[in-house]
């Protein structure tokens, strides 16, 4: 027989299953992992320095680019700590929009990592029925803020605009006739609070129907049961936050122990797992799916009796309104100040984070007065996830790996900032 | 919440005496900072005495320019200098801050439910400070970016090796003295039939100068 010998693989930066630009460079025994060096840095753009060079408010719409599959959720860590720093109060409506946005892309994130994390397991229909519902969630960010992923619709001070009377409809075409366009509109004749209503109505049954086909399919929990344990322990040791920490069994919740914006008013649960491997979380970010539907909910129910102003009233931060502009001295100077000098930030530091969908995502900010950031560092949850890979992956097979690089929900942007 | 971070800082400056060389509070939050000789005996206690088991963050900063103004009103009448001082120098103010280059980590109790910062200064030149990597894992990628970053030597660490940046990066692209346009751009070269850096030719241009004024709301 011949001899076996240790060899050294290359994986990616161009893999499918790599999540972007991910290299892995595994040293495998057989086909075991013996150690695993991923590297980073490919997709680096340095916006952490581009931040120094910019007014504040010049930086927010570079926050969608980090992770960009949960964009709104990075704007609001961002105007936290500027809130902080000017001790700036946002009104309760904004509040509110705020929660239930960042609700909606808590689900838009699982549903991408539903999709890819199943895909990559060899489960293709999860991808279609995952983005199959991340189109709905797509059309209500362009509805409030004209883009579908890089919204840039959190301000420091509350929220660009209110809500929309009304829902974007489709239109007859090549491709659709009138019959079609008529069902495919039938849930948009209302406002955009009416469609998000609707969909919370039929997501728990969507969800209903991702877990019929993984929760107990036999082929899904062959690949993930037992794969990558961390203990509690460890898990504190390596950095972990949000569903991989509380996939190790740990009840960690920012929104429910340092509760932000209106959340320590909802009402929802936290689901925790108890071996720590892949498959718990799978259960914990489903779980977390139904929650978010939950908290949407009462954001609408809010949202549709209560009305009021989504921008703090103080010119000095927030623009002034365009029609104030037309025959207001003092509100024309505000404009162009704003924009052209933009605002300077007391001196002092801060750190302001955010229960994201992959982990606390924070922002420490160091203000010398001026009226760009003297430092701006982004604490991505992703970071110390894809850290631990060596750790997770250690003695496991290769194809255990794309399952592992699947449950850190992993997202370049974000990691290589 | 206040109230929460000035009993954390008594209970912290009751422990270790004069170990703790300066505290504050800013927006709820309580800040230490401590001598670079000092930094792991405490950090040891931290994680074992104060539940500080999760070390959320740990980042270099460079306090070069601090609290500098580029501003000059007769500047914005010719080029494109948008009223920003192109001539003036960046300078390190030792005043406000004992050494140029720190080290700031973000640490989390979720046993307690409190957060504590923690500055420390690197010294020397090459700047060095102590590795944290023995009592929190994580600051194994985080250290690998501050050295990388900001040039900040941890000794202690089992493989300080650069992270963001390229395969052969020469400089630390977040220091205050490096351009913001950095020093080389890379294309492919058809005639050597290989990717080639060349010195950068795109020059700086000022977006909005940098200005410092008192805003009447926040003093």
């Amino acid at each position: 027989m011949s001899e076996i010998r240790n060899y050294t693989l290359n994986f990616g930066p161009q893999h499918p299953a790599a999540h972007g630009v991910l290299r892995l460079v595994l040293e495998m025994d057989g086909e075991v992992i013996e150690r695993a060096d991923p590297h980073i840095g490919l997709l680096h753009r340095g916006t952490e320095k581009l931040a120094e060079d910019k007014m504040y408010n010049q930086s927010l719409p570079y926050m969608d680019r980090l992770d960009y599959v949960s964009m709104m959720c990075n704007e609001h860590a961002y105007v936290m700590a500027i809130e902080n720093l000017m001790d700036v109060k946002v009104p309760l409506r904004a509040q509110y929009i705020r929660v239930m946005f960042d609700e909606i892309t808590r689900i838009l994130n699982h549903l991408m990592w539903l999709g890819t994390h199943a895909l990559d397991v060899g489960a293709m229909t999860m991808f279609l029925y995952a983005f199959r519902e991340r189109e709905d969630l797509m059309d209500c960010y362009e509805a409030v803020s004209g883009a579908r992923m890089h919204a840039a619709y959190y301000r420091v001070g509350g929220v660009y605009r209110d809500l929309p009377d009304f829902m974007p409809k489709y239109k007859t075409s090549q491709w659709h006739n009138d019959k079609d366009i008529k069902r495919m509109n039938e849930n948009r004749q209302g406002s955009l609070l009416d469609f998000i209503e609707d969909f919370t109505n039929r997501f728990p049954g969507y969800v209903d129907e991702y877990e019929t086909l993984l929760t107990d399919n036999r082929i899904w929990k062959q690949r993930t049961v037992d794969i990558g344990v961390v203990s509690p322990e460890r898990a504190h040791n390596l950095g972990f936050t949000g569903p991989m920490l509380r996939g190790s069994g740990v009840a960690w919740d920012m929104r429910k122990k340092q509760p932000y914006e209106v959340y320590a008013d909802m009402d929802f649960d936290i689901p925790i797992g108890t071996n720590g491997d892949c498959y718990d979380r799978y259960l914990v970010r489903i779980e977390e799916m139904r929650q978010s539907n939950r908290i949407m909910k009462q954001c609408i129910a809010w949202l549709k009796t209560n009305s009021g102003e989504v921008m703090v009233d103080d010119h000095k931060v927030a623009p002034p309104k365009r029609v104030d502009m037309k025959g207001d001295m003092e509100a024309l100077i505000h404009h162009f100040k704003l924009f052209s000098e933009g605002y300077c930030v007391p001196e002092g530091e801060t750190y302001a984070a955010v229960e994201h969908p992959k982990g606390e995502f924070g922002i420490y900010m160091i203000s010398d007065g001026a009226n760009k950031p003297f430092r701006v560092k982004i604490r991505a949850p992703g970071f110390p996830h894809l850290a631990a890979m060596d750790e997770m992956a250690r003695g496991h097979m290769l194809s255990d790996v794309v399952a592992i690089i699947g449950t850190q929900d992993i997202v370049f942007g974000e990691i290589d900032r | 919440m206040s109230k929460k971070a000035d009993t954390l800082l008594q209970s912290l400056k009751d422990h270790f005496g004069d170990k703790i060389t300066r505290s504050t509070v800013c927006c709820n939050e309580a800040t230490i900072e401590v001598a670079s000789a000092d930094l792991i005996a405490l950090s040891q206690s931290l994680h074992d005495d104060f539940a500080f088991h999760l070390l959320i963050d740990l980042c270099g900063v460079d306090y070069m320019g601090y609290g500098d103004s580029t501003w000059d009103a007769h500047a914005a009448n010719s080029g494109f200098s948008r009223g920003q001082q192109t001539s003036v120098m960046q300078e390190f103010d030792s005043d406000k801050h004992p050494q140029r280059f720190a080290v700031v980590m973000h640490l989390l109790s979720t046993e307690d439910n409190q957060r504590l910062r923690v500055r420390s200064y690197a010294e020397g030149e090459p700047c060095k400070i102590a590795s944290v990597v023995d009592i929190w894992s994580v600051a194994n990628w985080f250290e690998r970016e501050a050295f990388d970053l900001y040039g900040i030597l941890f000794e202690g660490h089992p493989d300080l090796r650069r992270i963001l940046t390229d395969y052969g990066f020469i400089g630390h692209p977040m220091r205050k003295d490096f351009p913001l346009s950095g020093h080389v751009e890379m294309r492919y070269d058809e005639t050597q039939g290989r990717v080639i850096y060349e010195p950068v030719s795109v020059e700086y241009r000022p977006q909005t100068a940098r200005v410092i004024r008192d805003d009447a709301r926040s003093s």
